[in-house]
């Protein structure tokens, strides 16, 4: 049951998954070389969504970039934005009032947790189960609430600015925020024992879809796909952001490198947002939210800037190519599921094709930001 | 064979928690809104399209400097103005001064990514957010708004 197949028919033809199917949760096509049910080859295409949003940020100022970084990834389109003006705010040195910093790490942590949660729904409706969909929007839906309250919008956040935020938080929010740290702990309790511990559930993930280290390193896979897979990698550890480095929070990694470790990952990193959520709550400072002194016009002096961030699918890194203009001289974005699923025609050999779609659920990819 | 049998037992268990957790949240309260019977009132930072704020003569705080126009990131705002002139006194002398007047503030709805660039480059607080979202239409022009007009309408 486990481990891939090879088997080499003379009769093998050819299906297409997608550009429009319901597994792929966008418009990724996978064109699948079948034996019966088991895949002889498979060959993703891609670019039915392609915006041009690196060519963009070359023509328009930085500022005005800002709305396209959360329309990369629209469920976690939090952590985007913080990228860009992270590496932004190091190139002009732009200096981030320390309340600003905190509210952000909130603010990208709530956002890891309502697109993990719409992860889990939806990878669980990929594998036959509606109902846990029903109640992982439910809890997102607070999330969301919580989170138009500040910033004015629902899915793609324009929140961020150089060198501090939109606006402030208030109060109303602290407390709702305090509030939904409990609720949320008991969902994910509920999920446990409604998901996790489900033998049909377990049958179809474990030991399915092996995704090994060398592999994730093969083809640059991060996040939860590379922590499922024994790699102890997190920007947020590694490499600390922001005010990361001030928190108390772990790394959960797994070594089964299955679909289901990839699971575990996910579910248990919402644990370690909720965790970093109550301390920034606890420790959010008082004072202002943008900095006295910012430049009008924001004109990084020559250079090639690079930021990473560890977003909700991994680590997106933003490079800009700065010639002293307000205009980028090049806009880089390198996006974690483009590589998470890179590996998806290699990992896939072999596998029955329900198999293979577990696993394309577990690489959590949002098709918008493959494409770019 | 005891192994098969546990696996049976314990398979069939951890279905019946997920019935009894389901079972339960049947008798939870409906958290939906039958929606255009009942509408949700929408955030104080809710982010519709833009709209023009009048001042106390009901006339547009706009100065038509332009500015919205240069950082918006689609280029969906477009505005004309005129040159009116108008007497004031300065020193016990009238003269005759001239100011610009928003003849046009067209919004097109269609490319605008709602990112409020607009509303914080202003420096007269001229431009804000409306709540507005029930937007939906077959017309793409429908989608063009002029917002010199919406605020007459409003006024009257």
């Amino acid at each position: 049951m486990s481990g891939p197949i090879h088997i080499r028919s003379d009769e093998t033809f050819t299906l297409n998954v997608g550009p429009q199917h319901p597994a792929t949760h966008g418009v990724l096509r996978v064109k699948m070389e079948m034996d019966g049910e088991y895949i002889v080859k498979a060959e993703t295409v891609l670019g039915y969504i392609h915006r041009m949003h690196e060519l963009m940020g070359e023509n328009r100022t930085y500022p005005q970039v800002l709305p396209n970084l959360s329309r990369l990834d629209y469920l976690g389109a939090m952590g985007y934005t913080h990228a860009h003006v992270l590496a932004i705010e190091r190139a002009a040195s732009i200096e981030v009032p320390e309340r600003a910093e905190y509210i952000r790490v909130l603010m990208v942590e709530l956002n890891r947790i309502s697109s993990h949660l719409f992860w889990f729904g939806a990878f669980v409706m990929d594998l036959g189960g509606f109902t846990p969909l029903m109640y992982a929007i439910e809890d997102r839906e607070h999330i969301l609430d919580l989170m138009e309250a500040v910033t004015g919008s629902r899915l793609t956040y324009c929140y961020f600015r150089f060198g501090g935020l939109y606006n402030d938080v208030d109060d109303d929010f602290i407390n709702a925020t305090r509030a939904v740290i409990p609720r949320l702990r008991k969902s994910l309790k509920k999920y446990d024992a409604l998901v996790t511990g489900n033998i049909i559930f377990r049958k179809r993930l474990e030991g399915i879809g092996p995704i090994s280290a060398e592999m994730c390193r093969k083809y640059g896979a991060t996040g939860p796909v590379a922590r499922g897979a024994g790699l102890d990698f997190d920007v947020r550890k590694n490499e600390p952001y922001s005010v990361y480095s001030e928190f108390d929070f772990d790394i959960p990694v797994y070594h089964e490198c299955d679909s289901l470790a990839r699971y575990n990952v996910r579910m248990d990193e919402m644990e370690q947002s909720l965790r970093i959520i109550e301390q920034a709550l606890d420790k959010l400072p008082e004072g202002p939210i943008m900095p006295k002194k910012k430049p009008k016009l924001i004109k990084p002096p020559k250079g090639d800037y690079y930021q990473a961030v560890e977003t909700a699918r991994g680590s997106f890194g933003i490079r800009i190519v700065s010639d002293g203009t307000k205009n980028a001289y090049r806009f880089k974005l390198r996006s974690p599921t483009y590589s998470n699923m890179s590996l998806f025609d290699e990992a896939c050999e072999g596998m029955m094709i329900m198999d293979a779609l577990a696993m394309m659920g577990s690489l959590d990819l949002v098709i918008p930001e493959i494409d770019r | 064979m005891g192994a098969y049998f546990s696996e049976i037992f314990l398979g069939l268990k951890s279905l019946a928690i997920g019935l009894g957790i389901t079972f339960k949240e049947f008798f939870k309260p409906v958290v939906t809104v039958p929606y255009p019977f009942e509408t949700i009132k929408m955030s104080e930072r809710y982010r519709g399209h833009i709209e023009l704020i009048e001042d106390e003569d009901g006339k547009p705080k706009c100065v038509a400097c332009g500015m919205c126009q240069r950082a918006c990131p689609s280029g969906c705002i477009s505005l004309a103005s005129k040159s009116v002139a108008y007497e004031v006194e300065v020193k016990g002398e009238m003269k005759t001064k001239k100011k610009k007047v928003l003849t046009k503030y067209d919004l097109n709805f269609t490319t605008c990514s709602l990112c409020g660039q607009c509303v914080e480059s202003c420096g007269f607080g001229a431009v804000t957010f409306s709540k507005e979202y029930n937007l939906a239409s077959f017309n793409k022009e429908d989608f063009h708004f002029d917002l010199l007009k919406r605020l007459e309408e409003r006024n009257s």
